[in-house]
């Protein structure tokens, strides 16, 4: 067994590294994102760390005009909405992340299958700021 | 192997209350009238003293209310104390998960007298705060923070569902157009409006304020005008989605072998499934809710039915698109053809498959731990061929519910037989 450690804190630690983290089931090597203390497929515990390259697909997406508080704090409104989908990763699992770099005022020419790449960005007022998990075109 | 109840369990009274916006109501006051109106219900009467627990589905009074502990409370408030009293919390899945509890606590021969509640008050709160509360349903470390909110993540599924089966969005509004008349014909209904009454409304408000008086072709050119029906999470607009709503509903089931001491006109449960899921980035399809697959396949497994021999249906259409991916999943049309099924009239009272008779959670209102419940209370109605106005021709023999927590991390699926 690795030292990796499984809580989740252990996913927005390396996230602030600038990493994006899962495990990898070393009996079945199903992939998973976060990282899973027992594997979801196989019920193994032998897990060990895996970074992902950040490549990625778009799988599913929206424009969201009504945002919930933490976002209104980010500055998103009906008027500046924002995208946020859902993304197959190139190792194969999927993850939610809101998606920059897009021209949202036609939303129905976003195409699914887009290529993209994981980017970090900074969410929320300044000072109050957090990094946060976000795909953009590649 | 098929799994079957230990012993038979029968619906013999039901009630709810008007679904809307009651600022002057708490979710308790709600429930005593649905189960004042359930009480009025039951054929042959019946002593609450009968009752030997109360299961009741509630997403969040904690957060809508401030309140949780809620259903000994709730039972104390109709007289049923001491009895075991529960709540079930599983998202907008709580309801239809009461009635399965109550279900097996009768198969199991534990009980033989079941109070199912559903009850929710979500209207005091800000819309963001409503937000906020209902986000918690879904994974608050992992998807919340992509900025996701409910219509997001069933927009999201929207653009998978279309991607993958070339659909056309104007489905999304024929479903919204659908439910809006039928709820239109139901008294508990929040909306009780058709799409044109709405835009007859906004006309007679324009006129009679001296505005500019908007001029629309016909309903769907209403409902695509961004300013009478705002996108609120692309591509779901406003009439897309089920409102924030006040109500309670309750049914009362009983053992087989007492049925007779209350009705000559029981409607058995024939058949119960539930399933579980990960968040949505989990699972292998986005396009179609796996939970609800599984839960409808026990329930027909154990009713001995097939999605063909369902007369009617009420689905979980929080959202509009969540219509048509549940017409699939329960078998009632091939994947990719729910979406044609809705924009071909077939899931309307007169179609081969009414679905939502009721006006759904999309025009009837959606209460969240209401919403399983009072789903039952449709489907009493039409079986009993009292549904008034919207009543089904020739009084249907077999309906079914869908329930569904969050974006499907819970399903739960319920069959129903008339036996009179």
């Amino acid at each position: 067994m690795s030292d990796f450690k499984f809580e989740t804190k252990t996913f927005y630690d390396a996230l602030n590294q600038n990493e994006l983290i899962g495990s990898k089931c070393q009996t079945c090597e199903y992939v998973a994102i976060p990282q899973r203390y027992i594997c979801p497929a196989c019920h193994s515990e032998k897990m060990e760390r895996l970074v992902f390259s950040g490549k990625a697909t778009l799988a599913a997406y929206t424009v969201i005009y009504i945002p919930p508080t933490e976002m209104v704090n980010a500055g998103y409104d009906a008027k500046h909405p924002y995208c946020t989908g859902i993304v197959t990763l190139e190792e194969g699992p999927r993850m939610s992340a809101q998606i920059v770099g897009l021209d949202l005022s036609q939303p129905q020419n976003i195409k699914i299958g887009t290529p993209l790449k994981m980017t970090i960005i900074e969410r929320g007022p300044e000072g109050t700021s957090k990094k946060v998990l976000a795909f953009e075109p590649a | 192997m098929t799994k079957k109840l230990a012993r038979g369990v029968a619906v013999v009274g039901v009630g709810m209350s008007k679904f809307g916006a009651f600022p002057d109501k708490t979710s308790r006051d709600l429930f005593v009238e649905a189960y004042q109106e359930l009480k009025t219900s039951v054929q042959k009467g019946f002593n609450p003293n009968d009752i030997e627990a109360f299961y009741m589905g509630n997403f969040s009074s904690d957060q809508f209310e401030r309140q949780g502990h809620l259903a000994p409370i709730v039972a104390s408030w109709i007289g049923l104390s001491p009895i075991a009293s529960v709540r079930i919390e599983d998202a907008c899945a709580s309801g239809g998960v009461a009635l399965r509890q109550a279900v097996l606590g009768i198969a199991s021969g534990q009980y033989d007298v079941v109070l199912v509640g559903g009850l929710e008050k979500m209207t005091d709160l800000p819309g963001a705060q409503v937000t906020d509360a209902l986000a918690s349903a879904a994974d608050t470390m992992f998807e919340i923070p992509a900025g996701f909110t409910f219509p997001g993540f069933y927009a999201a599924m929207a653009t998978a569902y279309m991607n993958e089966h070339n659909g056309d969005l104007d489905a999304l509004l024929k479903v919204g157009i659908k439910n809006h008349v039928n709820g239109a014909l139901n008294e508990k209904a929040q909306f009780g409006q058709t799409i044109p009454d709405v835009m007859a409304g906004k006309v007679a408000k324009a006129i009679q304020k001296g505005l500019p008086v908007p001029e629309w072709k016909d309903e769907m050119d209403f409902l695509r005008d961004p300013k009478a029906n705002p996108m609120i999470a692309w591509p779901l607009r406003l009439f897309d989605c089920s409102p924030v709503s006040d109500g309670g509903a309750a049914v009362l089931l009983v053992a087989e072998d007492l049925v007779a001491k209350y009705t000559d006109q029981p409607i058995f449960v024939i058949g119960t499934g539930q399933a579980s899921d990960g968040s949505l980035p989990e699972r292998a399809s986005l396009s179609h809710v796996p939970s609800a697959v599984g839960a409808g396949e026990q329930a027909y497994a154990m009713a001995g039915k097939t999605p063909a021999e369902i007369d009617f249906a009420e689905v979980h259409d929080c959202f509009t698109i969540a219509e048509i991916m549940a017409t699939e999943d329960l078998g009632f049309f091939k994947p990719g053809e729910g979406w044609k099924a809705a924009m071909d009239g077939k899931t309307a009272r007169d179609g081969e498959k009414p679905i939502n008779t009721s006006g759904g959670l999309k025009a009837k209102g959606h209460p969240v731990g209401a919403s399983g419940v009072a789903q039952v209370v449709e489907v009493w109605k039409q079986l009993h061929g009292t549904a008034g106005a919207r009543q089904l021709p020739g009084t249907p023999r077999i309906g079914l519910t869908h329930n569904v927590g969050g974006t499907g991390q819970t399903s739960v699926v319920h069959i129903f037989e008339r036996r009179f």
